[in-house]
């Protein structure tokens, strides 16, 4: 425990958590199939807002 | 798939996305205008006229605050609304407030350009305004974060799109980084200057913590926002791999902000930090290139609209320049690289082949994708849009190759000795050696400068006199 609270250690402590951190997010991402698949189905988002919505409103209509 | 519970006649605040658009375009004519003026004075000094005003010092500032505040952002503030509203299918909250950050932030450049020319800047790259400027676009910064948190909050979609965390991530880091570089004490009440709570080393590394993370979150990580909404909506095609944006997200976002100090290779800060920026500025080429083919990769199966869509063609190049000036960047980075460049031209032509052939490029084409929709209306001239794409990219390729002779040759110079180890060429004789590209560098401005004048001319008249739009939208290809 004295070795993490030195502060002459904390880059080599820093790196062990940020090492970890992304590792982490890696396997998240990848490391499911259903998850994977859920995670892709995102990329349609841009396409949901059909074109009824291309026409927007003033600032002062329509505010909810 | 997440399906969304948007109610089909959702209306959007469109309003203050047309304000923000167009004054993208005023600003980039002002800021590049600017520049290229102050590239012919270094051409041709006799431009200088010898009216203080007008010199490089003061115009300079003037430049870079034009092109990245002016123009960046009024593009990122028209596309993260456009986006968000489109990506979260709900409208913008806060409309009184959204004006509030368009006449702030606009009024705030104003007061801070009209300063430069009058001399007045705290001497600090990227970050000239003095403080009353500075509080002011804190203001508006922090308006800014809660329009645009809360109209996540109230947003339709359950998950919140990859453009958005890059938009956020940019409007997080650059309250910090403002924050924290503008730490600094009036000399009195109402008194204009300030002097920076930093000193020294101290204040040399602050502030490119700042520079750097200015180029990496606002100039960056906000650009690959638009660049994850324009670039599919453009291609008709969903982002290449949505996993790998959420890689590139995280990592770009972690390395960014610890490479600042390579601005500061062989100066009096502990070598440790110049050799930790390098290392991290190295690493950072590697989410910089995930991100780059994810957005040229979702053209996969259409790469025909390279040919045929001059707005394609826009988003396309300015990924190319992304991956060339992050490749170009961590070289640089390299403390034996930087002996030659730093000082030098090289950097100059560095930040522009970023600046115009990713930044400019990247949101020239979104523009063009977005304003149409916002005038429900038909681009007036598709072929003056491929004009304008040669006139920049052969202003972006003159000014980086002009600058490539420029800062590489004046390095060489700098450092050659002679036989008996003395400099071998005087300073004068680097100026000499360098006035043929400076002449090419103004020339290239000039192309680009042109470009957004015809670029200005396109969508005035679209906007005035285009025809009503009524063709659906394109369809996007399944996954």
């Amino acid at each position: 425990m004295n070795w993490f609270m030195d502060l002459s250690n904390s880059k080599s402590v820093g790196l062990v958590i940020f090492f970890v951190t992304f590792v982490a997010i890696i396997i998240y991402v990848y490391g499911s199939k259903s998850r994977s698949e859920r995670l892709e189905s995102y990329r349609n988002i841009p396409f949901l807002d059909d074109d009824e919505n291309e026409t927007g409103t003033s600032s002062k209509e329509g505010e909810k | 798939m997440a399906h969304s519970a948007a109610a089909p006649m959702e209306q959007y605040n469109y309003d203050i996305v047309k304000k923000f658009a167009l004054m993208t375009l005023f600003w980039g004519i002002a800021g590049m205008a600017a520049g290229t003026y102050i590239a012919s004075e270094l051409a041709w000094p006799f431009l200088n006229f010898d009216i203080a005003q007008i010199t490089f010092g003061r115009l300079r500032p003037l430049h870079t605050s034009g092109v990245i505040f002016g123009f960046g952002g009024n593009a990122l503030f028209a596309t993260s609304f456009y986006v968000v509203q489109r990506t979260c299918q709900t409208r913008l909250w806060g409309g009184k407030l959204a004006e509030f950050i368009f006449w702030g932030w606009n009024g705030a450049l104003v007061i801070a350009g009209l300063g430069y020319l009058m001399g007045v800047t705290q001497g600090r790259e990227y970050a000239e305004p003095e403080w009353y400027v500075d509080l002011l676009i804190l203001v508006v910064w922090v308006a800014y974060f809660l329009v645009y948190v809360m109209t996540l909050l109230r947003r339709s979609q359950p998950h919140i799109y990859v453009a958005n965390w890059f938009y956020l991530a940019f409007i997080l880091a650059t309250a910090l980084l403002h924050v924290f570089n503008n730490l600094a004490v009036p000399v009195s009440l109402f008194g204009i200057k300030s002097y920076s709570l930093f000193s020294g080393a101290q204040d040399a590394m602050t502030q490119w913590w700042y520079g750097h993370n200015a180029v990496g979150f606002f100039l960056t990580a906000a650009f690959l926002g638009m660049m994850y909404y324009f670039v599919p909506k453009q291609a008709g095609r969903p982002v290449y791999s949505y996993r790998l944006s959420i890689v590139h997200f995280w990592a770009l976002s972690f390395m960014y902000m610890w490479v600042g100090t390579h601005h500061l290779h062989w100066t009096a800060i502990p070598d440790w930090t110049s050799s930790l920026a390098a290392a991290f500025s190295i690493l950072l080429l590697m989410p910089s290139w995930g991100g780059m083919i994810n957005g040229i990769m979702t053209l996969s199966g259409a790469w025909d609209k390279l040919r045929s869509d001059p707005i394609m063609m826009f988003l396309i190049t300015s990924l190319s320049f992304y991956g060339m000036s992050t490749f170009e960047g961590p070289m640089m980075s390299l403390k034996s690289v930087n002996a030659l460049s730093h000082y030098t031209d090289w950097t100059v032509g560095h930040v522009h082949s970023g600046a115009l052939g990713w930044v400019a490029m990247v949101s020239f084409g979104s523009l063009y994708h977005m304003i149409p929709k916002l005038w429900n209306k038909k681009i007036y001239s598709e072929k003056l849009i491929y004009i304008h794409f040669f006139f920049a990219t052969i202003g972006i390729l003159l000014y980086i190759t002009a600058l490539w002779v420029s800062g590489i040759g004046q390095g060489l110079m700098l450092r050659a000795f002679d036989q008996y180890g003395n400099l071998k060429y005087s300073f004068i004789e680097t100026v000499v050696f360098m006035h043929g590209p400076l002449v090419a560098r103004a020339i290239a401005g000039m192309f680009f400068v042109a470009g957004i004048l015809l670029m200005t001319y396109n969508i005035w008249k679209t906007i005035t006199a285009g025809q009503e739009a009524t063709a659906p939208e394109t369809a996007p290809a399944t996954a």
